[in-house]
């Protein structure tokens, strides 16, 4: 079959994207879908090496993720990081939306300097900080508490969200607040009753992506919290679920599923909206 | 230099729905300036693109030169095209914009100066060479896209709407240095614009395009004083051809020969008017009206006269207009094309 | 454009409660950290001494610690350069629609979005040196004796490799995500007038379409040098910094000496040194901010 020139370049484009991200989705996704392969092997199966381990050879099983709710404290881990979660964002919110409306609205040149700068603080590591914030913590009796954790993470989730939501302010028209100020409105009332419900979508993304930065962290939770049972998720599974020197691997690869799996989802649903107040926020 | 032929060209984006370009027939001279007009979505953008390569006709064929180029690469076909946007490379000085198609076809480097240099002279930017993109003004840029396009020598030129984006004074001048530079160069040339007035000053010959379709093909005399239709009747000319429904037929005649009774010799159909408004626009004067004969009354009509003619005309104020015999066009009702020439009784 | 006194005393009162925030529980911890690394401070330590530059000279003398100062570039500079070629093949592979695109992101992004120590205790399972489904592979494709299996987590060279892969792995759906949005930014003329032109694929990519995204590459590389750089989870959970310290990054090793150690000063010394670093990559970042505007 002779083949057109446009048609032929064609046609190595496909082959070349096709063989790309088979490869590329293999080798990113593997480990998840090794975590659900394992999740559901009897145990029996999971440490038998003469076993193919990419089959079944024994029936597949719930016993895994019965014990990882039943006998660990998973549930209780789940708990623990869905709270600290959720009032983190509020806290988030609270703080960074006022914030970043008024450096995109009205601070003029220093709102370009503080922007900047804000971005800056995001970028001032846990693994920096943390060992003096430890001694911040303990100062104020929050060792070993939830609580710890929940007034230490708006200090990276509030930047990045106030980077992300300048980017979302400025594309509103001026003249939205303008017009309705000159209705009656105060600045403060055409914030609250137009500019936040306008700017929803953009809350929601922030929302969701304080809420993935929560559910990621280590550092701080491995370092403020000691008992098991006011650890996260972030940390609680990979040290935990272990007895002495033996990982549980069957719950362990189980627990690690059902905490990514779910977040993985919501964050692809609003990651368009992220990328174009990336591309608007990042560049001023 | 080489003629562009297009044969029963057609685009089909979507399947079902009209084609963005359906069944064309064209065939440039050698050396001629011919402009696609047309407003958006007529097709002449496509029709465009087709001949550069960069879209697949899904019928038909693309000859240059004589040689069929249908699925050729763009590369291939000894074409230079410059965009609306000009698209530049941001990132590299006018000189090596102009140089990239030196490179891209292999041309010996020795060889890249002079030829730089030459195109850059022919469109007066020898000053700009090391600036980049960014550092220009709009028509500076419109310039380096010319000069790259020139540089290999290409064997035809395609544009796509250039003048678009200069400010409004802007375009004039330019105008004109196209027309000059076009003069000077000799290239085949295909213009695309939805701006009939450029269509008018630049072209040898001008095609009309609407809906995909080809309207008609001729010099700007033809297209203006004998449209084939009435979508090409009243595209062409500012304010656009009054058309009047003459019961089987509509009459056509051009706002500039709507002329008082007095100023129009010879045999002459009368039309009597109520004007509705007036407009002093400095070098003329455009009337609106209304017909007051009784079974065309109330179809409006516009008039363009020179400033210098005092006709006293005022809102409200009933006149006797005319319009030469020779300057009537006749098209047919239902399919809008042009028709016979007959004698109007009118009354 | 001018602003009244009344907005701009609304702005303040907007924008303090979050500058306040931050100033108190960065600004501090930030003060502090930089106290420590010249003080004398342990966990049980109630005082303050000052020793100037005691600790960092007895940290430089620390085998260990240059072992992790040297760690650390090589582990961030290795999986960059993987990401950074990987991360432009895959954009060039997702920049037209296609169906099943979504479906295809999702599984890509999953390393970033999953909590990085999930991911990484995921990876020690198929690096586990007994029961590894990858050893298994390749003894089944007899590429190695059943008895000869690598050693990933337990070998020094092998385990920087797999910190490296992890690294990599957890990096690439970010940096993808960066570089597609710089990729798609390049307005659909330019690579229809370099093929006007003459360039055929190969030189429209390597001449025009990379240049016009070096700003958003540069970036992309800069967030993926710090998180990178400044990681010690992987570290941690994959090989705990062994075998005999051949993984260990500053991070990790400032956690090992402050919070597990109780050395809090010299602790505090060994992560300062990532500030140098954190500077010369912020002034980067701030000078590139700029050129990417201009794409």
């Amino acid at each position: 079959m002779a083949l057109h020139a446009t048609a032929r370049r064609r046609l190595s484009f496909r082959i070349y994207r096709w063989s790309v991200l088979s490869v590329f989705s293999v080798l990113l996704a593997f480990p998840f879908v090794w975590m659900a392969i394992t999740s559901f092997k009897q145990t029996s199966d999971l440490y038998n090496v003469d076993n193919n381990p990419f089959l079944f050879n024994e029936t597949p099983t719930l016993e895994h993720v019965n014990l990882l709710f039943e006998e660990t404290m998973f549930p209780q881990w789940f708990f623990n990081t869905m709270f600290a979660g959720a009032v983190v964002v509020l806290i988030t919110l609270l703080l960074a939306v006022p914030a970043a409306y008024a450096l995109a609205r009205l601070t003029g040149r220093w709102g370009e300097r503080l922007g900047i700068g804000i971005f800056l603080v995001y970028l001032i590591p846990p693994t920096l900080l943390f060992i003096p914030m430890s001694r911040v913590v303990s100062l104020l009796g929050l060792q070993d508490s939830l609580w710890s954790i929940i007034v230490v993470y708006p200090t990276f989730t509030v930047p990045f969200s106030i980077w992300l939501l300048m980017g979302f302010f400025k594309s509103i028209p001026r003249d939205l607040e303008d017009a309705a100020m000159v209705d009656g409105l105060t600045r403060f009332q055409a914030f609250t009753r137009l500019v936040i419900p306008i700017s929803f979508s953009g809350i929601l993304t922030v929302v969701i992506f304080s809420f993935t930065l929560v559910t990621q962290e280590f550092v701080y939770a491995l370092t403020f919290i000691s008992s098991a049972s006011h650890q996260t998720i972030g940390v609680g599974v990979p040290i935990y679920l272990v007895r002495g020197d033996v990982y549980y691997w069957g719950s362990l690869m189980a627990a690690c599923l059902i905490a990514s799996i779910p977040i993985a989802f919501f964050y692809n649903l609003f990651l368009d909206r992220f990328i174009s107040g990336f591309t608007v926020g990042a560049v001023k | 230099m080489a003629t562009v032929e297009a044969r029963g060209i057609t685009k089909v984006f979507t399947q079902g729905e009209r084609g963005a370009v359906n069944d064309v027939n064209l065939l440039t001279r050698e050396g001629e300036f011919m402009v696609f007009l047309g407003p958006s979505g007529s097709g002449k953008t496509t029709l465009l693109r087709m001949i550069a390569g960069l879209e697949d006709p899904t019928a038909g064929d693309i000859l240059i030169g004589g040689q069929v180029v249908t699925h050729l690469a763009p590369r291939d076909r000894r074409i230079a095209m410059v965009f609306q946007s000009y698209a530049l490379y941001p990132h590299l000085s006018v000189y090596n914009n102009i140089a990239f198609p030196l490179k891209a076809q292999g041309v010996p480097k020795e060889q890249h100066e002079d030829k730089v240099r030459w195109a850059a002279e022919l469109l007066g930017i020898g000053a700009l060479l090391q600036r980049k993109p960014r550092e220009l003004s709009g028509g500076e840029r419109q310039r380096v896209a010319l000069a790259r396009a020139i540089v290999r020598e290409p064997t035809v030129f395609l544009l796509d709407e250039p003048l678009s984006n200069l400010d409004a004074k802007l375009r004039a001048s330019a105008r004109e240095e196209l027309t000059q530079f076009h003069h000077r160069v000799g290239t085949t040339t295909i213009y695309v614009t939805h701006d009939q007035i450029e269509a008018m000053a630049m072209g040898d010959r001008i095609v009309v395009l609407h809906e995909g379709y080809v309207r008609q093909v001729g010099s700007p005399r033809e297209v203006y004083d004998d449209p084939a239709d009435t979508f090409v009747a009243t595209f062409l000319g500012s304010p656009p051809m009054n058309l009047i429904d003459h019961g089987d037929v509509l009459v056509g005649f051009r706002p500039e020969h709507l002329l008082p009774r007095d100023m129009v010799p010879g045999p002459a159909v009368a039309i009597g008017v109520r004007v509705t408004g007036v407009e002093y626009l400095g070098s003329e004067r455009i009337l609106y009206a209304l017909i007051d004969r009784d079974r065309f009354a109330e179809q409006k009509v516009v008039a363009k006269l020179p400033a210098t003619y005092e006709t006293g005309a005022v809102d409200g104020r009933a006149m006797e207009f005319a319009v030469a015999e020779r300057n009537l066009r006749f098209f047919d009702k239902t399919t809008g094309k042009r028709a016979a020439s007959r004698s109007l009784t009118w009354g | 454009m001018g602003v009244s006194r009344g907005a701009e005393r609304l702005g303040i009162a907007m924008f303090a409660p979050a500058l306040i925030y931050i100033f108190a529980l960065v600004g501090t911890p930030l003060f502090l950290a930089f106290l420590y690394s010249v003080g004398d401070v342990t966990v049980g330590s109630v005082g303050y001494r000052f020793v100037g530059l005691e600790n960092f000279a007895s940290v430089l003398q620390n085998p260990t610690f240059r072992g992790a100062l040297w760690h650390s570039f090589l582990f961030t500079v290795g999986a960059q350069l993987i990401v950074i070629i990987c991360a432009n093949m895959l954009a060039l592979a997702l920049v037209d629609r296609f169906r099943g695109r979504g479906l295809v992101r999702f599984f890509i992004l999953l390393p970033w979005v999953a909590p990085i120590s999930l991911g990484a205790i995921g990876w020690k399972w198929i690096l586990d040196s007994i029961y590894s489904v990858i050893n298994w592979a390749l003894v089944k494709l007899h590429l190695v004796g059943p008895f000869d299996t690598p050693m990933w987590l337990g070998e020094s060279s092998l385990a920087m490799m797999s910190v490296i892969m992890v690294h990599a792995w957890r990096m690439l759906p970010f940096s993808t995500v960066i570089l597609l949005a710089g990729l798609t930014a390049i307005p659909k003329d330019i690579p229809e007038a370099a093929a006007v032109d003459g360039a055929g694929f190969w030189r429209t990519h390597f001449q025009i379409t990379l240049p016009m995204m070096a700003p958003i590459i540069n970036v992309a590389v800069l967030f993926g040098v710090i998180f990178t750089f400044t990681d010690m989870t992987v570290v941690y959970i994959l090989t705990r910094g062994g075998p005999y310290d051949s993984t260990q990054v500053l991070p990790s090793l400032a956690f090992f000496t402050g919070i597990l150690g109780g050395d809090l000063a010299e602790g505090a010394a060994i992560s300062v040194f990532l500030v140098p670093i954190l500077v010369v990559i912020a002034w980067l970042m701030l000078r590139l901010a700029h050129r990417a505007e201009v794409v």
